[in-house]
């Protein structure tokens, strides 16, 4: 065999490994959703979704958990939303390049980086001490909110940046103010990419357990939380509880409350990638 | 109409110098607890102790094994995540059709979009039992299936920031290659991968760093027995476990114990500080600039 056929033998021999490669993380993917389905999905019934949490397996349900993972959700959203986005557009629009405006880019970047269970420790401190709010539901939504902070604030800018500077300068030359060029001009192009970030981000918030179980929230609260100082259980904290009893039973309730999980994650991430696809359709500069 | 747009502006601007507060609030919270922490333990014992038994009557506070335990999940995630992640960057650009590529890679990212707790049971229930099936004395809680589904679940991240990395290359590098007469795999290795190797480097720090504060799949399927060792085998804790632990117990606000989470926290964020931090100095200095 000539040199140059070793090195296409080499070529190709890659070319196989590549496909391999990408195809296996999503195999097991899909080995795993199918076992998961498999195993949970013949204990999804209205029982399974209207009951109130047990120690008995066979009669436990996971309605308190979907309703709290439901009102974090909208606290979150509700918190992060208008922050996140204020935040973006000030960087984005506002700032001028100085030190300070630098250090903040780079506090943001830092931020996202901060391990979820680390953001546990200051809502633990911050809000259930300091604050006194206790184990609630609002202090669980505090504490994801300033978890997916840093990914609304990128996602904001990013949409901010793709509306091209003559609308702008067409909005100014029309005699409009900063604020108006922004209000009526930028945020309205841009609300869509916005809107995709925001969504994504609050669909990490909803797979959270790790800041959660670190402020207090219990994995068995009796009761569908009914304002916002309640305490509260969320959906992977129920999972996890489950996950770690021996009773076979038991890991049969994580697996169903796993699909439902998994639906609103998948649910949440579907609008996001629709919403996307609209926007790039929609608009074209 | 001036004072309103000064008092939105002033709004606005307050709402991003609360990531500065909360900067402040995170490192604050952590130093106060440990300050406290190591007015009890000193440095030294925390250092240098192999043992981390806080909350038994023979109280020792090394932070070692919970290190140990990280850095040994860490490990095995990022060997499995590199090899494959780097794999599919350089397939998607040097191989793959530009239409298979925009399939594909929203599909990765669902890997990503997994919750944790669910890669947890994940390892907990079918990757465990499968290895057990030709590793015997694999133990029911073990670094290696924590690491391994970690590792799966950060593919996307390293694929993507390398991928990203790759296809920055100018096209007259790669074209040239192909005039000397190399094959894509020659190409690939001798050009691109070097001349994309900081950003590759950066999205295996940003890997690292995710995989050291990776919290449940390792409270799931890894154990919670710190422990000083780099067998795979054995049930481990790592340092995000010990805090979901001491969290799960009923250990009395102020006490010793208590302060032990802060004290494992402020270890936990300094890593993952210097590792960010690193990343970015990085991406600064050596990002290559073709023009």
């Amino acid at each position: 065999m000539t040199n140059s056929e070793k090195n296409r033998l080499k070529d190709k021999a890659f070319q196989v490994f590549g496909v391999f490669c990408t195809f296996i993380g999503l195999v097991v993917l899909a080995i795993f959703l199918i076992d998961i389905v498999i195993e949970g999905i013949a204990r999804i019934d209205w029982d399974f979704l209207t009951s109130l949490p047990s120690r008995r397996a066979a009669s436990a349900g996971i309605l308190t958990a979907w309703a709290g993972t439901i009102w974090i959700l909208i606290l979150s959203a509700l918190i992060a939303f208008p922050l996140g986005i204020a935040a973006g557009v000030y960087l984005e629009e506002y700032a001028k390049k100085t030190k300070l405006s630098n250090f903040l880019e780079i506090n943001i970047a830092n931020l996202a980086g901060v391990p979820s269970i680390i953001y546990g420790l200051l809502g633990l401190e911050l809000f259930v001490r300091f604050m006194k709010l206790g184990g609630s539901l609002l202090a669980g939504a505090l504490t994801l909110s300033l978890l997916i902070l840093p990914i609304i604030i990128v996602t904001t800018r990013e949409a901010i940046r793709a509306v091209p500077r003559t609308i702008r300068d067409g909005s100014f030359a029309l005699g409009a103010s900063k604020w108006q060029t922004v209000w009526y001009q930028v945020l309205p192009s841009s609300f869509g990419g916005i809107l995709t970030g925001v969504i994504l981000a609050l669909s990490r918030a909803v797979g959270e357990a790790a800041p959660l179980i670190v402020i207090g929230a219990l994995a068995y609260v009796p009761f569908v939380p009914s304002s916002p100082m309640d305490e509260f259980t969320v959906l992977p904290i129920q999972i996890f509880n489950w996950t770690s009893r021996p009773q076979a039973a038991f890991l049969t309730n994580a697996a169903a409350a796993i699909i439902i999980l998994l639906l609103i994650t998948f649910l949440l991430n579907g609008v996001a990638v629709y919403l996307r696809h609209r926007q790039q359709k929609k608009i074209k500069w | 109409m001036r004072v309103q747009e000064k008092i939105i502006e002033s709004l606005l601007w307050l709402s991003a110098a609360i990531t500065i507060l909360i900067t402040i609030s995170i490192v604050w919270v952590l130093l106060s607890e440990s300050v406290l922490f190591f007015s009890e333990v000193s440095l030294v014992r925390f250092l240098t102790e192999k043992e981390w038994t806080p909350l038994f009557a023979d109280k020792k506070f090394g932070i070692l094994p919970l290190v140990a335990g990280t850095f040994l999940t860490t490990v095995i995630a990022i060997a499995v995540a590199l090899p494959i992640g780097l794999t599919i960057a350089i397939y998607l650009n040097e191989y793959a059709h530009a239409r298979f590529k925009t399939y594909i890679k929203p599909l990765l990212e669902v890997l990503a979009t997994i919750p944790t707790v669910v890669y947890g049971f994940f390892a907990l229930t079918v990757v465990t039992p499968f290895l057990q099936s030709f590793i015997p004395g694999l133990a029911g809680f073990n670094a290696l299936s924590a690491g391994i589904v970690m590792g799966i679940m950060i593919i996307p991240m390293i694929s993507s920031l390398s991928e990203d990395a790759i296809s920055a290359v100018p096209r007259s590098l790669r074209e040239a290659a192909y005039g000397m007469g190399s094959t894509r795999l020659q190409t690939a290795f001798g050009v691109m991968v070097p001349a994309a190797s900081s950003g590759i480097l950066v999205s295996v720090i940003l890997a690292i760093s995710r995989a050291v504060g990776e919290t449940m799949i390792v409270a799931i399927a890894a154990g919670q027995q710190p422990r000083l060792t780099l067998n795979p085998f054995v049930p481990i804790e790592t340092i995000t476990t010990y805090i979901v632990q001491v969290s799960l117990g009923d250990v009395p606000h102020g006490s010793l114990e208590y302060r032990t989470i802060f004290a494992a926290g402020m270890t936990l964020f300094v890593f993952t500080f210097i590792l960010n931090n690193l990343s970015f100095w990085i991406k600064k200095k050596y990002q290559e600039k073709y023009d």
